[in-house]
């Protein structure tokens, strides 16, 4: 009697594990409502990001800095990644002149708005940096990066005590989601503005910016992923908070599910 | 009549079986961080196929390699394994590249779906990734969240762990070396210990994965992160770069897969039921060879 409970029980727990392991194999459409932006779960899952900001910021402290390489390291051209060539009519004028008629703006909550042409970006102390770019796909690539830091630029203008992100507006254009296009936005908090390593890169690889890199000016923000590093920039605006930003999470891809921190 | 002295005389002939203790061998810490490790590998497995899917190249070294950007400079290539899709006479085929060597694994990698239908050129294919359709976004939102709850877990035991002395369960000992080939002839022949302590063999492979293949997937996780690189840049010169600890951490991953399949077959070869049991109650059926002790909290 005892016994035969014994193979009924051990019958059952084959049939489930049996059926455990089909679960396994098949069902990994159960959880696909992860892919929901709205779903309440996911958002649990999301604060798991917020974690990972907190405590790097803890950790890396503001000044740590993205270990640099050497000319040997560059051992290809930067590989270019999501707009390659601006169509809209603001960037073809700019482009058409040579960039001549660029200006980068610093505004929004600043005491001093400014504005530079290329050739007084060109003026400034610049610092060089041979670095690695970490696409959120997986791939890395080496490339070497001038151009003036944006620490010094966002103090002579003068942060107002309420500015908490820098945004980065861009002459190119995504895909809204709804058919249409709207402009290249990314944010990072002022450590990562202030951090030695962020510049308003204008050269690359010892060559004028290429248009397939972001010409005339992209940002490099050296510990977060290639998505922060915004191409083709026109204006730096101060902000106390993400609301008038896209969708509010702080950036084109932000808007689209990935983390704004991107460190990781 | 007759039937009465059948009853009477098959015990006799037939002696009972004995059976072992029960023993209390898993404590409660043990036992819920073990399952917590289950569900978060199988999370992270599934969600990082997906994130795989994203750039199916692995290469060594800091940086992947280009051959298309290579205009004008000397040819470097750093790629070890690369899934992908080719376009043949016989139409689409999915293809796998392995340390030089080219193989056609339509159907599993590379093209695993309709060959109609974008959504059918992945690597990994769609039906063994989280979610269920190539979406990086959200296949990293479930890694890091599933990473982060692994790490504590691990955290938890080690110092559990340590304070109740568990951890000196799984090292292997000089003595259980030495009962090395006894123990895998034992485990060829299918005849398995039930004792109070791990086998040799057990000992060996939760070892492998609690001193090795955890950290070993959990600093090689780090060690892409470039926010961590900046405060931990030893972590790319140990592992020779971002590109090779990223090739480390799918091994790593592939090594865990191997694991899971060895230990699901031996738990099914030494007894589910007692096997379960042990990790949902922490008690476990030893073999009749082993003396019952009152004072190791044995139940008969």
């Amino acid at each position: 009697m005892n016994r035969q409970l014994l193979l009924n029980r051990r019958r059952l727990l084959g049939l489930g594990a049996a059926s455990a392991s089909t679960l396994m194999l098949s069902g990994c459409d159960q959880f696909n409502f992860v892919s929901d932006q709205s779903n309440p779960l996911r958002n649990v899952l999301t604060s798991a990001n917020d974690v990972t900001y907190r405590v790097q910021r803890l950790l890396l402290g503001q000044n740590a800095l993205a270990q640099e390489y050497t000319e040997a390291d560059i051992k290809q051209a930067m590989r270019p990644n999501g707009s390659t060539d601006p169509q809209t009519p603001e960037y073809l004028a700019v482009k058409a002149s040579n960039f001549a008629s660029y200006q980068l703006k610093v505004t929004g909550l600043v005491e001093k708005p400014l504005s530079f042409s290329l050739a007084q970006l060109k003026a400034l102390p610049a610092r060089t940096q041979i670095t690695r770019h970490d696409c959120v796909e997986g791939w890395s690539c080496i490339a070497k990066w001038k151009g003036p830091q944006l620490g010094p630029i966002l103090d002579q203008a003068g942060v107002k005590p309420e500015a908490k992100y820098c945004l980065y507006h861009c002459y190119d254009t995504m895909d809204d989601g709804l058919g249409g296009s709207v402009p290249y936005y990314e944010t990072s908090d002022l450590i990562d503005a202030h951090h030695p390593q962020t510049i308003l890169a204008y050269s690359m690889n010892d060559m004028n910016l290429p248009i397939a890199n972001g010409a005339p000016v992209r940002v490099r923000i050296e510990r977060a992923l290639g998505y922060k590093q915004a191409k083709y920039v026109h204006t730096v605006e101060l902000v106390s908070s993400f609301a008038n930003v896209g969708d509010g999470k702080g950036g084109y891809w932000e808007d689209n599910g990935y983390d704004w921190y991107a460190g990781i | 009549m007759a039937s009465i002295t059948e009853d009477s005389v098959k015990p006799a002939e037939k002696p009972a079986r004995v059976k072992g203790p029960l023993i209390y061998r898993q404590s409660i810490l043990t036992r819920l961080t073990h399952w917590v490790w289950a569900i978060c590998l199988f999370f992270l497995l599934f969600s990082g196929l997906n994130i795989f899917n994203a750039h199916p190249t692995l290469y060594v070294g800091q940086q992947s390699s280009f051959p298309d950007l290579q205009a004008g400079k000397p040819s470097f290539n750093a790629a070890w394994l690369d899934i992908g899709a080719v376009n043949t006479d016989n139409g689409p085929r999915g293809q796998t590249t392995l340390l030089g060597h080219t193989f056609d694994t339509t159907g599993v990698l590379g093209l695993s779906g309709d060959p109609n239908d974008s959504n059918g050129y992945r690597a990994f294919p769609e039906w063994l990734t989280i979610p269920n359709w190539y979406d990086l976004a959200s296949a990293r939102v479930v890694h890091f969240f599933f990473a982060w709850v692994l790490v504590a877990t691990l955290l938890i035991w080690l110092v559990a762990s340590i304070l109740n002395r568990h951890i000196a369960d799984i090292p292997p000992t000089a003595t259980d070396l030495r009962h090395l080939p006894r123990d895998v002839l034992n485990h060829l022949r299918l005849r398995f210990e039930h004792g109070r302590k791990y086998n040799v063999l057990q000992k060996i492979a939760y070892s492998v994965v609690l001193f090795i293949l955890f950290p070993l997937i959990v600093a090689t996780g780090l060690t892409m992160s470039p926010g961590m690189d900046s405060r931990l840049p030893w972590l790319l010169d140990f592992f020779g770069g971002r590109q090779t600890a990223r090739s480390i951490h799918f091994l790593t991953m592939s090594a865990f897969v191997l694991f899971f399949v060895v230990h699901i077959v031996m738990v099914l070869l030494a007894g589910p039921f007692n096997e379960l049991r042990q990790m949902i109650t922490g008690r476990y059926r030893a073999g009749s060879d082993v003396p019952f002790d009152a004072s190791k909290r044995d139940k008969p």
